[in-house]
């Protein structure tokens, strides 16, 4: 029997099949999870691709995390196949190419904006559209993917500053969300080679440092170790667990040199 | 398969995909230059030429492809 058996998973963000949650939703279904994806404007064509390469016949809904009306109408649309929600993955980040790589000052606060409110506050709309189905689940779970905010990243810049407020945020909805049995965790994980990864430049410098300083080594073509601990996270395994940030980056963040 | 059969299989996918024409589709195009196309089509036509051909490109093997020629041999390269 499988770690998610029998658990009903809405996983954000897949992309194309090297997307994080691809991979995620490739085990999930190896560990009998029923998965529905979601997809996100031009990209939509894209995950529906991704999606038929998934066992089954898996079905793609349209979200758009940066819209409040987009993730209810999602939510509904889901709500019209499941009667509740065993977790929810919050696989998103976008920033504007100001807000990467060039001069952190330059950034105009609307870039700066888009960033927050795609890869931070896009927790907030998941939680808030939803909680309802997630209530309806009795205990579930919300889980996010994390890059280290507690240090300033070459590069990263903007995107550093979403994912620290990304990080702070995940507490907050611990907090509020405790009461219904929602447990919230992300996952901070080492570099994988993705779009996303690939939209920032600086992202080759930690990419070839990071198997050197972690004491695991670390592959940034292969995402299965993220992806379990997110499944570990949506499974029954963590029940006391929230507001929590799992390294899984093969021990870099401990090391000091 | 032969390379004209493939190019001519390759050719439909990219104005299907990339909605250009099939005089457009020459090798020396560029994705970005003369048909338009950013990472995301080029990203959407490879996951077409899969399904058409069915091989396996890792996303990986897309970095430096910014020409119609190029896309084509590194398929080519994968049929059996
Ligand atoms: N790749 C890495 O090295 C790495 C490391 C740590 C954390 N992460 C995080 O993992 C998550 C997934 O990214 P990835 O690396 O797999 O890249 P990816 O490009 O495959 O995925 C990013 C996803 O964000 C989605 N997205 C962007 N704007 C959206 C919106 N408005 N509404 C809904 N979806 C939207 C895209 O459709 C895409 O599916 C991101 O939060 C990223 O910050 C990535």
């Amino acid at each position: 029997m499988g770690i998610v058996n029998g658990k009903q998973l809405v996983i954000t963000g897949v992309l194309n099949t090297a997307s994080i949650a691809y991979r995620v939703a490739e085990l999930a279904l190896d560990e009998g999870a029923s998965v529905i994806l979601t997809g996100f404007g031009r990209g939509l064509s894209i995950t529906r691709r991704a999606a038929a390469k998934l066992a089954g016949d898996i079905r793609v809904v349209e979200l758009d995390a940066s819209s409040t009306a987009s993730v209810e109408t999602a939510a509904a649309e889901i709500a019209a196949i499941w009667d509740h929600v065993d977790g929810v993955v919050h696989a998103i980040g976008y920033a504007p190419p100001s807000c990467l790589d060039q001069d952190m000052l330059s950034a105009p606060w609307e870039d700066v904006a888009t960033a927050v409110q795609v890869s931070a506050y896009s927790l907030a709309e998941l939680a808030r559209g939803f909680k309802p189905l997630m209530e309806a689940a009795g205990s579930s779970s919300l889980v996010g993917l994390d890059f280290d905010a507690t240090v300033a990243w070459p590069g990263y810049n903007w995107m550093g500053v979403a994912k620290a407020a990304f990080e702070s945020l995940s507490r907050y909805l611990a907090r509020e969300l405790g009461p219904i049995n929602a447990r919230v965790n992300l996952v901070s994980a080492g570099p994988i080679r993705t779009i996303a990864a690939k939209s920032i430049d600086a992202f080759r410098t930690f990419q070839d440092e990071w198997p050197r300083r972690a004491p695991l080594g670390w592959d940034p073509l292969d995402a299965t170790a993220v992806a379990k601990a997110v499944l570990c996270l949506t499974s029954d395994y963590f029940p006391m667990t929230t507001g929590e940030v799992i390294h899984v980056d093969g021990g870099y963040h401990a090391m000091g040199a | 398969m032969d390379r004209d059969e493939a190019f001519e299989r390759f050719s439909d996918c990219a104005i299907k995909v990339l909605g250009v024409t099939k005089d457009q589709v020459k090798p020396e195009a560029s994705f970005a230059g003369d048909l338009d196309a950013d990472s995301l089509d080029l990203v959407e036509l490879i996951m077409a030429l899969e399904d058409e051909f069915s091989i396996t490109v890792p996303e990986s093997e897309l970095e430096g492809v910014d020409t119609i020629g190029k896309a084509f041999d590194l398929v080519y390269g994968k049929l059996g």
